[in-house]
């Protein structure tokens, strides 16, 4: 089991022929994730990486079945994607792109949602759903199956996080990248009951970092409803007030945001919450042999 | 990006927000010049930096005369403006506002940005005009009225009610307030603005609203689609060492200690800075070297960390993915030949191929380059090296 993608999901990609989409969705088709067309408008009918391109997702979606969408698309064309997905009646887009507008991205997740479609990110790692399917640009041989669900804000932290589980001696159901940007799709709070509910998770790691209160929300979730063990990072203890730290949501403004309340939060809602970012696959081990 | 108060106003004017007539100078005589343009008897010399607490800071003056203007453009260009927004160090003023005085009956606040738990615009008003925002809403938070402005709606009379009346406007203001609010949110959508605030937003003894000060910030994703606002960009008001990181593709801040960290992701970078903290250091800067991490990358993030005088340690800390370990490691060593590296590197490479990289680094032996076997033995090791005990 996993939550939201796994060995039978079909995926299709946009933005499937430039460079990026490319490179990254044959890493996918590698590690065994069921890549089942593209979208370059003006390429359809071509055949690119041994699967169909096609003109819109409209038509992809119709010939293939699939209900993910990858998006590689450049940052100016984010909202349109996203959008275009939403109406074909795609499930779930994940995007990949960095610096997409926040206006856009405003619009693109308001028309989503009235359609139904989760999103991943943008600016993220993507989803992986480990030794079954990778849909994002993480590298797969760190996640090794096991029994640990993964919400990060941050793209290499995952990777560390995921490492640390590994060397304990367990493994991953699910890691999800949620990206850092101000306006992002799934979060904490969506995606908790999905591995609440998901039989083989045993443990949540989530790993937040400063600015907005994502963690705060998440934190009163828990309390209220998650019965499985949870592990917590926040980075971003040591950053100054005011400076934008890398990923474009990652601010303390006006003093809130701050990584100091969102661990306090987390601690009283019964989160194991650690201090050091080394601390985490030990802390993961401490509550799974409880 | 963050632009100045004359630069906003310039905004504001073109989407009929009132603002009081003014010029900017780059020198005495030009302030002298604006003043006469402007006419009247009483300006306003105010000092353009990109924080707020000027008019505390000393760079914010009024001047009954032409000969005022002059003395107080004098004493404001060139001096180094001290706020709590600037940090100690303060920033040098190199141009001044020149403004008409303005009649104030009340101050009030007005303010815009992204609810990011709602997921669209928020504008907030306050009758606390003057003050710091965030101290108001920390004190007495039932003094700011907020209301949601769904963008695919846009600005609606019921928006600008709910503010107005919450402001205690007597209702013939009313409409004249909607006004303003509604150019205020158009100017802020149109433009991709991250944040807009007016504060102090004034009455005027003839019932005008006014903006006294002004304030934009924009989002840089957005910056592409707008060339008139990306030429606002003052390169004087940005840390030059962040900006030369900037061009390089290198996301840098510089912080306050000795241990330098070179790190891949944003995130990491982070935590990197808060595990040296934990081993009982303080880390001198926040830097990605993105996903790449290839010789050149890595060379000019030595070079751009080490200008650093404070700077006694480097703490290298890749996670390779898709970018293995080993090209790292190779990387790290074309960087000590192309930049000069001073200090003791400890270098920390896990995920792909790391036992490769870490073959790679002993066969170097390079004197100043010290392997760490996880994040937290490499913490300690640039932690204890900073401080001279390794």
């Amino acid at each position: 089991m996993s939550i939201l993608v796994n060995k039978d999901t079909k995926v299709i990609v946009q933005g499937f022929t430039g460079k990026e989409g490319t490179f990254h969705a044959s890493q996918c088709i590698d590690y065994g994730t069921k890549i089942v067309g593209g979208v370059t408008p003006g390429k359809g009918g071509q055949e690119h990486l041994g699967r169909p391109v096609f003109n819109t997702v409209a038509e992809a979606v119709e010939t293939t079945g699939a209900t993910v969408s990858m998006i590689f698309v450049p940052p100016a064309f984010v909202a349109d994607a996203v959008m275009e997905a939403a109406e074909a009646g795609i499930e779930l887009a994940v995007i990949i792109t960095e610096g997409a507008p926040v206006r856009d991205m405003m619009y693109a997740k308001m028309y989503a949602t009235k359609k139904g479609m989760n999103t991943i990110g943008p600016n993220c790692p993507g989803i992986i759903t480990a030794e079954e399917c990778k849909i994002g640009i993480m590298p797969g041989m760190i996640f090794k199956k096991g029994n640990v669900g993964l919400i990060s804000k941050s793209g290499t932290l995952t990777y560390e996080a995921s490492h640390q589980v590994v060397q304990e001696g367990y493994g991953i159901t699910t890691a999800v990248g949620i990206g850092g940007d101000p306006i992002i799709g799934l979060s904490y709070k969506q995606l908790l009951p999905m591995f609440e509910a998901d039989p083989e998770t045993e443990a949540i790691v989530m790993i937040g970092e400063i600015g907005g209160d994502l963690e705060i929300q998440a934190a009163a979730y828990i309390k209220e409803n998650i019965s499985k063990p949870v592990v917590a990072f926040i980075a971003g203890q040591t950053a100054p007030k005011g400076k934008r730290m890398g990923h474009a949501g990652a601010i303390i403004s006006g003093g809130s945001g701050t990584a100091a309340e969102k661990m306090a939060a987390l601690e009283a809602a019964g989160v194991k919450v650690v201090v050091s970012p080394a601390e985490i696959g030990k802390a993961v081990k401490e509550v799974l042999s409880k | 990006m963050n632009i100045h108060e004359y630069q906003a106003k310039e905004i504001f004017r073109k989407y009929n927000v009132p603002v009081p007539q003014g010029r900017v100078a780059f020198t005495v005589d030009e302030a002298v010049e604006a003043a006469k343009e402007l006419g009247g008897k009483l300006w306003v010399v105010k000092a353009q930096i990109h924080a707020g607490g000027r008019g505390l800071g000393g760079g914010v003056k009024l001047a009954k005369s032409i000969d005022e203007v002059r003395e107080w453009a004098d004493k404001i260009l060139g001096m180094t403006l001290v706020t709590h927004q600037t940090g100690p160090e303060g920033k040098v003023v190199h141009k001044v506002y020149i403004e008409e005085g303005a009649d104030i009956a009340k101050e009030y606040y007005l303010g815009m940005l992204l609810d990011r738990a709602a997921e669209m615009p928020v504008m907030m008003a306050s009758t606390e005009g003057g003050m710091e925002i965030e101290k108001v809403a920390a004190e007495t938070p039932e003094k700011i009225v907020k209301v949601n402005i769904d963008p695919t709606v846009g600005f609606q009379g019921f928006h600008g009610r709910k503010l107005a009346f919450g402001l205690g406007l007597p209702k013939e203001e009313v409409g004249t307030f909607i006004k303003f609010a509604s150019a205020l949110y158009k100017a802020y959508m149109d433009n991709d603005a991250e944040m807009v605030e007016i504060n102090p937003l004034i009455k005027t003894g003839d019932g005008k609203f006014l903006a006294l000060d002004a304030k934009m910030g924009f989002d840089d994703n957005a910056l592409y689609r707008h060339p008139d606002i990306s030429e606002m960009r003052d390169l004087e008001e940005e840390e030059p060492t962040e900006l030369e990181a900037k061009e390089h593709g290198l996301s840098y801040i510089k912080l306050d200690g000795n241990v330098g960290c070179m790190v891949n992701g944003a995130g990491l970078a982070m935590a990197t800075m808060d595990i040296i903290k934990h081993e009982g250091g303080e880390p001198a800067n926040f830097l990605d070297v993105g996903g790449g991490a290839n010789p050149e990358t890595v060379a000019k993030g030595f070079e751009i960390i080490l200008k650093d005088p404070n700077v006694k340690a480097i703490f290298v800390n890749i996670f390779g993915g898709i970018v293995r370990c080993d090209r790292v490691a190779n990387g790290i060593l074309e960087a000590t030949k192309i930049t000069d590296v001073t200090v003791p590197v400890i270098v920390r490479l896990d995920g792909t191929n790391a036992e490769e990289a870490a073959e790679i680094l002993r066969n170097a032996n390079i004197e100043n380059i010290i392997a760490a076997e996880n994040l937290s033995d490499g913490a300690r090791k640039a932690v204890a090296a900073a401080k001279g005990e390794l």
